[in-house]
């Protein structure tokens, strides 16, 4: 039997340069619905000016990645039950260390130029390696790659809120699944901004909705760094 | 690619551990313990020049700091010690792709092994 629960909405805005502020709707929902199906009925229903991003509605196309309740949330994918409770508040943000376009829309622009720039391949053979193993195939099936490119890990970095020339997770996980170091992509990833800038606090691996991993991909990175640099070091090719 | 102008003045914000998980708890901690280090050895430099002044001057500050606020204040000295050291051990061993998958419990281990060690030096210091 379908549940109602009574929520409040509390949508952040900003439209151009005029203060950010917060609206507030009341809605009837069913707990088992998803934070973007009550966003998208509040554009609908309620505020026609409310801008934000989405697609797919099943976590392929990463475009609805946004705060709520203070954590970074693919909202396609995340119930209302699971962030919230009968009579509660969810509070909807757009990503953090992202320009704000507008209300929750952020801009990527530059996000995905810097995953074209190290090579990151959205699709890639079925034979892959990620934190819990290498899987290898004859087979030269292809897939997606894990990385949806919802810039959740980059919006919960702390790095990336200060620092916004680091290069961020998604990048240098996109890096290291790629698996090819050349010498523009090591001038990218071998520097200041790049692996050697992670902090490891893993709240990239906490929030990604997509089992890539990017902690345990930024720390592989730096191993093979490492490994390229000792044999420079003693002339092993 | 674009210009990235650096925030600093976001930096207050790595301190707050709302809605965070375990891995940044433990960089907060690690950040707090290692400030608290830092301004630590800046104090005890200043208590070294205290022998500069003559033996009574430095057996007068040796007298003071055993009041039980500066035996605390020691205590806290032992305890960030202990958590950045170990949590240090941590970082590096999965800064490089060791275990970083475990990082979780390998800081509970290593913090359930701190807060031992930081009870055995708390009563070692207080009841002698």
């Amino acid at each position: 039997m379908t549940q109602t629960w009574h929520v409040t909405y509390e949508i952040f805005r900003k439209k151009g340069d005029q203060p950010s502020h917060f609206d507030r709707f009341e809605m009837e929902v069913d707990p088992d619905e998803y934070v973007l199906d009550g966003i998208e009925r509040i554009w609908a229903f309620h505020d026609r000016s409310l801008v934000f991003s989405h697609a797919c509605h099943h976590s392929t196309c990463g475009a609805c990645g946004m705060l709520v309740n203070g954590v970074e949330k693919l909202t396609c994918i995340t119930s209302i039950r699971s962030v919230t409770k009968d009579g509660g508040v969810i509070r909807v943000q757009p990503m953090r260390n992202f320009p704000v376009i507008s209300d929750l829309s952020v801009d990527m622009t530059d996000f995905y130029q810097r995953m074209e720039s190290v090579g990151h391949q959205p699709v890639v053979t079925i034979g892959y390696e990620d934190s819990k193993g290498k899987f290898n195939t004859e087979d030269d099936l292809l897939r997606l790659s894990d990385c949806i490119e919802c810039g959740l890990c980059i919006s919960a970095c702390p790095i990336a809120m200060t620092t916004p020339a680091y290069l961020g997770p998604a990048v240098l996980a996109g890096a290291q699944q790629s698996g090819d170091l050349n010498p523009c992509v090591l001038e990218l990833v071998d520097s200041e901004n790049g692996a050697w800038r992670c902090h490891s606090a893993y709240e990239c691996t906490e929030v990604c909705p997509s089992n890539v991993d990017p902690a345990w991909r930024i720390m592989d990175l730096r191993k093979k760094l490492v490994s390229r640099r000792i044999k420079k070091f003693f002339g092993i090719k | 690619m674009a210009e990235h102008p650096q925030k600093p003045a976001n930096l207050i914000k790595w301190f707050d551990p709302r809605n965070k998980s375990l891995g940044s708890w433990a960089f907060i901690l690690n950040r707090i313990t290692g400030l608290g280090l830092t301004l630590y050895l800046f104090l005890h430099l200043i208590m070294l020049g205290q022998l500069a002044r003559g033996p009574e001057a430095y057996d007068g500050f040796i007298a003071l700091v055993k009041h039980p606020i500066f035996l605390a204040g020691e205590l806290l000295v032992v305890a960030a010690a202990f958590i950045h050291g170990l949590n240090g051990i941590r970082i590096g061993i999965t800064s490089f792709g060791i275990a970083a998958s475990k990082q979780k419990q390998i800081f509970i281990g290593l913090m359930t092994v701190a807060t031992i060690a930081i009870i055995y030096f708390a009563i070692r210091m207080f009841t002698h």
